[in-house]
């Protein structure tokens, strides 16, 4: 129980700069929640079950778009399907007896960063790591969004239209580095750029919506990505998300 | 057709949870298949530059401050600038660009 405790409070420990980033990048989540039309007790519920930046961000979109709710099941799948691989390789690291019980409840807590220092700790992990770094990670996300929702008809367009890019910032963040470590990656990326601006620009695609196209988008390319040029089986997929966890992990 | 906002959270809720849940419940080995494997592996790199452009162009008020912030962003991202740095970085460029295009108009 007292080992239990300390994994605890480590985790708290460690969710705390994981937390106010959240915060700030909530916070523009949350004016984009606005513009679907989400109140701000909606924007925390969403955030608090969901909790996915590329993931809400594209639940906004097909809010937006008043899609079939089939359409948000699939689109979900699609922008979330990352978090199964990390789900994967979570799975090899907990205790063979770990408990159906908290395999569920550090299964839902499963984000990229509260992934990236989990995966990081030396030797079976305990899942009350895990439960630190979100009670401290995922109210600070939620209460962002909420915030956002809040006060982004509050502050001025000027800032409003400067912090609609923060969350493309933390996306162009976590696929630059491994586009510069591994070029396969790198030319995925550029490929993925010009066919979504081209996406964009014909109007043979103007009846899809905006998160159906980044839907089928990501099926074709990664598929041909995977069909082109399959990982080696020796090289371990998950390798760039453990690149940050040094910064926390102190 | 209007869809009910709860309905649409339960729904990308239910997804997130059952794909964040059931690998860690069921699988326990690795998976084998070379295609699954490289296509799992792909996909959040895919889904993040798609979602990314041209997406922020459009969302500033001027689309060149976007593209500023889309360029720098990358440089920032290649130099190592962690993740919260980036995300400062990009706003600041675009609230230069437009304070600047707004003096100058």
């Amino acid at each position: 129980m007292n080992r239990n405790k300390t994994a605890f409070l480590n985790g708290m420990r460690d969710g705390v700069p994981i937390a106010l980033g959240y915060f700030a990048v909530a916070f523009s989540l949350g004016i984009v929640a606005k513009k679907a039309g989400l109140n701000p007790f909606q924007g925390f519920i969403s955030s608090m079950l969901n909790h996915a930046s590329a993931g809400e961000y594209a639940e906004f979109t097909v809010i937006m778009a008043n899609a079939p709710y089939l359409e948000m099941a699939f689109v979900i799948l699609v922008t979330n399907i990352r978090y199964l691989l990390m789900s994967c390789a979570l799975s090899q690291r907990f205790d063979p007896g770990t408990s159906l019980f908290h395999r569920i409840l550090a299964g839902f807590g499963i984000t990229d960063e509260i992934f990236g220092i989990s995966i990081g700790r030396a030797g079976a992990l305990n899942p009350y790591y895990n439960y630190g770094a979100m009670a401290i990670a995922l109210p600070s996300w939620s209460l962002g969004t909420a915030c956002g929702i809040v006060a982004g008809n509050i502050l001025p367009v000027s800032v409003v239209s400067a912090l609609s890019v923060a969350l493309y910032g933390m996306f162009i963040a976590i696929i630059i580095p491994v586009s510069k470590a591994d070029k396969i990656v790198g030319g995925v990326v550029i490929a993925s750029f010009l066919a979504s601006f081209l996406v964009s620009r014909l109007s043979l695609f103007d009846s899809l919506s905006d998160s159906l196209k980044i839907s089928l988008l990501t099926v074709l390319i990664a598929g041909l990505a995977a069909f082109f040029f399959p990982v080696k089986e020796e090289e371990e997929p998950l390798k760039h998300h453990t690149k940050e966890e040094p910064e926390y992990d102190a | 057709m209007t869809h009910n906002i709860y309905l649409y959270i339960l729904t990308a809720a239910a997804v997130s949870c059952l794909i964040r849940i059931l690998p860690l419940t069921l699988i326990r080995g690795k998976i084998k298949n070379p295609f699954i494997r490289s296509f799992l592996y792909y996909v959040p790199y895919v889904t993040l530059a798609v979602m990314t452009f041209p997406a922020i162009i459009t969302a500033p008020q001027i689309p060149l401050a976007g593209i500023l912030a889309l360029l720098i962003g990358i440089a920032a991202a290649w130099k190592g600038v962690n993740m919260i740095g980036i995300a400062i970085l990009c706003c600041a460029v675009v609230f230069i660009c437009e304070s600047a295009a707004a003096f100058i108009m």
